[in-house]
């Protein structure tokens, strides 16, 4: 079998010295996949993948090398979620109500990947309109996990942590509405990022709900991680809610030092309940953190055990109107019934899944007359309480805050029917979405052979600090963050 | 609080969603399970607390919506279900007298 692709750094540096062409960056891209069974019948870990196109641009980020600056990714090929716009492919959100369809704009996010040299390779596999917590809700079918076959690789942004986890590419971009890039990241054991609301601009992510979606990166490593994040984050006048603020140099980050770092441990995230196993892992984790000279103080983030109920009314509500422009108009499918009604209503029934269905009609209903004050206006106002726990436990003086990333390890595919239940796979991510802080997971072990996940989260805007840990995090733990 | 058979029928029309009978009867179950979770709320003292209006975030302040229009890399007919004359052709609302404009 071919060898996982080497990390972003190497073929980046690699290509500025002229000893690795792009063009042979995406063959051994093309190569893994077809090595680790990356196809539909197999792990089913890419919507669409078109070997011309990756070569293309492979042949743009060549002319780039002459640049006095060479790109930071020069010449990396990093896969794309199905719900970030592309020019050359198709963006279909793991909908067949976007079927084939070809967006006529290209996601900010995208165009800043080209421009640093990166080579978009393929769109991976979600559950569809980023609906889910497996992968396993998409029009074409689930993904499973690369490590377990038989298990979920977690979702939504599935297909993105399976690429990496593959050893395909060393970088993907997923998005992030309540835990889609953390959560895969822990279940694969590689490394998740959801910057700060704002950070990255989300002009040409197809929106879910837009108080909360972030476009995230995933990386074999922390560093890859964190050349991603540079690569794409920044102000950009496209997305309204982008912020006006300079970049870190993020992937400089391992040079900081934890000495001195307080290092919130928030007993919301530790409950009775929480698997022994995964919380001796956290446990070991700060340990480490605390011989390499962290303070690792206990905090409450009293509010925590509201937060599925909340994120689970504002994220729909939100929903229920994003996804109203999915009628069968403009773009998309369209199937005829009786007048423009029957139009609208054959076309969204047969257009979205059942997930994305019972999310609208949740959405609607929460947000409609008689039920507005009882259910969105109270989730508003408990909202405003999870992120001023938020507020006072940074300004107690807290740096960063580490919990488990997920309650669980990857779960077999088809082993959780019930929707609440797995909405709960969300429990320990949606508050970062919620407050709009920025938050990370990364690999801390494995539990029966299955990847466990630690998370950092941090106040807004000072993705360094969490990023500062994570690379001395993982620097210590060395091979037993992968044992 | 408890959604009926009757109050799906209704969020369906609003959402623009047909609904089989099977499906709605399906779904009045599957929203009161899920409602039923979201009462916790009601345990919450959100006396004199603002709803959040957006994340908190410094540097995300709202600003003039007038930026320049974007071009489309590809036009119109190459995505739009039904064009016609740069239009783009819905059927008519079935209100409406029927009439053959082809």
């Amino acid at each position: 079998m071919t060898e996982p692709s080497p990390s972003a750094a190497v073929v980046r540096n690699e290509t500025v010295a002229g000893t690795r062409a792009p063009a042979s960056a995406v063959a051994a891209a093309i190569e893994r996949s077809i090595a680790v069974g990356a196809g539909r019948a197999g792990l089913n870990i890419f919507v669409c993948t078109d070997d011309d196109d990756a070569r293309a641009h492979a042949a743009a980020a060549l002319e780039q090398m002459s640049d006095t600056t060479p790109g930071l990714l020069l010449g990396v090929p990093v896969a794309l979620k199905d719900n970030i716009a592309t020019l050359t492919l198709p963006t279909t959100c793991g909908s067949r109500i976007l079927a084939g369809y070809v967006s006529p704009y290209e996601a900010t996010a995208v165009r800043m990947l080209r421009e640093a040299g990166a080579i978009p390779f393929g769109k991976t596999n979600m559950d569809e309109f980023a609906m889910g917590s497996s992968t396993e809700h998409s029009a074409y079918g689930a993904t499973r996990h690369p490590l377990a076959h038989d298990r979920v690789p977690g979702g939504s942004s599935g297909g993105s942590a399976a690429a990496v986890a593959a050893g395909i590419v060393p970088i993907a971009l997923g998005s992030e509405t309540g835990g889609s890039v953390r959560q895969p990241a822990a279940f694969c054991g590689i490394v998740g990022v959801k910057p700060t609301y704002g950070r990255v601009s989300r002009f040409g992510l197809v929106a879910f709900a837009s108080s909360l979606d972030q476009i995230g990166v995933f990386g074999a490593t922390v560093d890859d991680a964190a050349r991603g994040l540079r690569a794409i984050a920044g102000y950009d006048w496209l997305d309204s809610t982008s912020a006006e603020l300079s970049v870190p140099e993020y992937h400089e980050a391992g040079a900081g030092a934890v000495q001195g770092m307080v290092i919130g441990r928030p007993k919301e995230y530790f409950p009775e309940s929480l698997d022994p196993r995964i919380r001796a892992r956290c446990d070991a984790a700060l340990e480490c953190l605390r011989a390499l000279g962290a303070e690792i103080r206990d905090v409450s983030l009293p509010h925590t055990e509201m937060a599925i109920p909340v994120y689970y009314i504002i994220a729909p509500a939100e929903a229920s109107s994003n996804l109203a422009r999915f009628d069968g108009v403009r773009y998309g499918l369209r199937l005829e019934g009786d007048g423009l009604r029957g139009m609208y209503e054959a076309t969204r029934s047969q257009g979205f899944g059942a997930e994305v269905t019972r999310r609208i009609l949740l959405g609607t209903y929460v947000l409609s007359a008689g039920h507005y004050d009882a259910y969105y206006r109270k989730a508003q106002q408990v909202r405003t309480l999870i992120a001023a726990d938020f507020s006072r436990v940074f300004a107690s003086g807290v740096d960063v805050l580490f919990t488990p990333t997920a309650p669980t390890t990857a779960f077999p595919i088809g082993a959780i029917s019930d929707p609440y239940d797995m909405y709960m796979s969300d429990i320990f991510t949606v508050t970062a979405n919620l407050a709009g802080v920025p938050a990370m997971s990364q690999p801390i072990g494995r539990v029966d052979g299955l990847p466990v996940g630690g998370q950092f989260i941090a106040s807004h805007f000072d993705e360094m600090k969490m990023f500062t840990a994570a690379y001395a995090l993982e620097r210590t733990l060395g091979a037993e963050a992968r044992a | 609080m408890t959604i009926s058979i009757d109050d799906v029928r209704h969020i369906a029309t609003l959402a623009r969603l047909g609904l089989s009978d099977q499906r709605a009867a399906e779904v009045v179950g599957e929203l009161n399970t899920i409602l039923g979770h979201m009462s916790a709320l009601a345990t919450v003292n959100t006396a004199g607390v603002q709803e959040a209006i957006g994340v908190g975030a410094r540097g995300t302040p709202v600003r003039s919506d007038n930026g320049p229009p974007l071009p489309l890399a590809r036009a119109l007919d190459a995505f739009a279900p039904s064009l016609r004359d740069g239009f783009l052709l819905v059927p008519r609302l079935s209100s409406h007298e029927s009439v053959d404009d082809a």
